[in-house]
């Protein structure tokens, strides 16, 4: 009778086992299928529609104190672009980077650093928040990104805002990101000159790196070189509207 | 709609009360039926149990995938590297060995092929803060960890709305699920109960006793809120929208942490729910979330349970 029992045990808990195995290898062969991601892809668009619709427009992502500020605010991704041009752009603290703006707009045109820290500017200090888990907090000064587009007046049929940048990965690939004009025209959103009091290091994404409070890090892009208006993302990269999109991540990067 | 559970429960028609046994008919005396069968579990509530049996395995698993990818835990607004509270960190010795280091509020465990660093599918061991056999998928792979995360986090919403809506409707909660003031003065013998294996018959075997009332109330009012809660207060954009949750749990490493700690606690509870399921008549169980049919041993009868158990 005990006997039995124990049988009926190791019987439960080998069985327990092998559907687990199968669970799991289940799970990994339709992680790599073709229409199972784009399935559980399909929750983006919900998390999206519903986090903008209980989020106001003009929500502004919490603004913390000096004192609440990290002592090492990690780097992450490329923290030196691998790009002669860029190379040399930064020997020369950037005085001859210019920033173009031109797609979808009336009036393309180019701004040197100078010329951003001309423009009307928003320091804040918020928390960026990494695809990891971690987050940091650092103060920020920059232009608002509003402020270059008031400039260039955006033409009706423009939907997205894409940011070019100077980062290559190993494949030659480089980096780029966009947003739609609901978060361009939040007034958090920076074209960021400054951290901490401090010029930008390369580190860090200098001459100019977007913040997007309320978003993922990933989704601010670091080294801007050229930014462009476009109806559509579908042509540029790997269509997806950014670097880490084309690697399977979110674009609408909200949680 | 038929309720899960009535105060007196529904004996069934359609099944008829079980044959007297050869020992009683060779008492010859009347005997009462030694066993009766309720209608115990409504629709709503067993398609709502399964579609959580689908969800919490995908997505505690693959929030195990997002963790390994920072696999330490902090306290605050903010992720201080040198402040952690939990951190499964990897150490690399100088022969080339690889070994897992654990640390908890200042105490490290070597914690090899557990925590830290364990072996694939393979057999190699790797950097890897909860091993492959914990995640979705097996391997590190963020984004398609978030994907499956954020899939079945929305059905999981969705389902835990509507089963809420189903229970405060249909009185499902107040009738079956919240323990009542005499529950709790029956604490004491219901743990003793537990611990002896001595399960209710009758009419107590008809409805929850008051450890399995604490327990699915503290689910669905306690873990189920808060796992929600302090998922969505990692997120940046609705803490635009809701600060007061930032100001709730203490900041968004603190959300963070918490939602670990909810994530943990939910295994406990499928943990003792499956062993309760298993040695409380598992064929049973199984069959009244099933088919919604509940077998009820009388009191004086020994439950014949054993030998389909």
């Amino acid at each position: 009778m005990i006997k039995k029992r124990i049988d009926r045990r190791r019987f439960m808990i080998r069985a327990a086992q092998a559907a687990g195995l199968i669970f799991l290898a289940g799970c990994d062969k339709l992680s790599q299928s073709e229409w199972f991601p784009r399935l559980l892809g399909s929750a983006e668009g919900l998390t999206q529609r519903v986090q903008r619709m209980v989020t106001p427009r003009k929500a502004m992502a919490r603004e913390y104190n000096e004192a609440d500020r990290s002592v090492v605010f990690p780097t992450n991704g490329n923290v030196d672009p691998a790009n002669p041009d860029y190379q040399a752009l930064a020997r020369n603290d950037f005085a001859d980077w210019k920033l173009t703006v031109s797609g979808l707009v009336e009036r393309p045109a180019e701004f040197s650093l100078s010329d951003l820290r001309h423009l009307p500017f928003r320091t804040q200090i918020t928390r960026h928040d990494c695809v990891e888990g971690w987050s940091a907090i650092a103060k920020w000064k920059g232009v608002p990104l509003k402020e270059l587009l008031d400039r260039v007046r955006p033409l009706p049929s423009a939907r997205y805002v894409v940011f070019y940048c100077a980062d290559p990965d190993e494949t030659g690939q480089t980096y780029y990101e966009s947003i739609d004009f609901e978060d361009a025209n939040h007034p958090q959103t920076i074209l960021a000159y400054e951290i901490n009091g401090q010029v930008l290091p390369i580190a860090h994404g200098a001459p100019i790196r977007l913040r997007l409070e309320r978003q993922l890090g990933y989704k601010m892009a670091k080294y801007v070189m050229r930014i462009e208006l476009v109806e559509s993302f579908k042509t540029i990269g790997g269509g997806n509207g950014g670097y880490w999109e084309d690697q399977g991540y979110e674009w609408y990067a909200g949680i | 709609m038929p309720d899960s559970m009535n105060d007196e429960p529904i004996i069934s028609s359609s099944v008829p009360a079980a044959p007297p046994d050869t020992e009683s008919m060779s008492l010859a005396q009347p005997q009462p039926p030694a066993v009766r069968w309720i209608y115990r579990h409504a629709v709503p509530v067993r398609l709502a149990h399964w579609i959580n049996v689908l969800c919490l395995p995908i997505l505690i698993m693959s929030g195990l995938q997002i963790f390994n990818a920072h696999p330490a835990l902090y306290l605050g607004e903010r992720s201080d590297r040198d402040r952690p509270i939990l951190l499964l960190d990897t150490v690399y010795s100088e022969s080339g060995g690889i070994r897992g280091i654990t640390t908890v509020f200042g105490y490290s465990f070597d914690t090899t092929g557990w925590l830290g660093a364990s072996r694939d599918s393979t057999g190699q061991i790797h950097r890897r803060g909860f091993p492959a056999w914990a995640t979705i998928p097996s391997y590190q792979w963020l984004a398609m960890g978030r994907r499956w995360h954020f899939f079945f986090a929305w059905l999981f919403v969705i389902n835990g709305l509507l089963f809420g809506l189903y229970s405060f409707l249909s009185r499902h909660f107040d009738r079956d699920l919240v323990p009542l003031p005499k529950d709790l003065r029956g604490i004491g013998r219901a743990v003793r109960d537990h611990f002896l294996f001595r399960h209710p018959k009758g009419d107590e075997a008809a409805r929850y006793n008051v450890l399995q009332k604490i327990a699915y109330t503290g689910v669905v009012f306690v873990l189920g809120p808060l796992i929600i809660l302090t998922g969505m207060t990692m997120s940046p954009s609705l803490d635009a929208g809701f600060p007061d949750l930032l100001t709730l749990f203490g900041g968004r490493q603190s959300a963070r942490t918490i939602h670990f700690i909810v994530c943990f606690s939910f295994v406990g509870f499928i943990g003792i729910h499956l062993f309760m399921v298993a040695v409380s008549g598992l064929w049973n169980n199984l069959r009244s979330m099933l088919v919604g049919r509940y077998r009820i041993a009388e009191v004086g009868v020994e439950p014949h349970d054993q030998e389909t158990n």
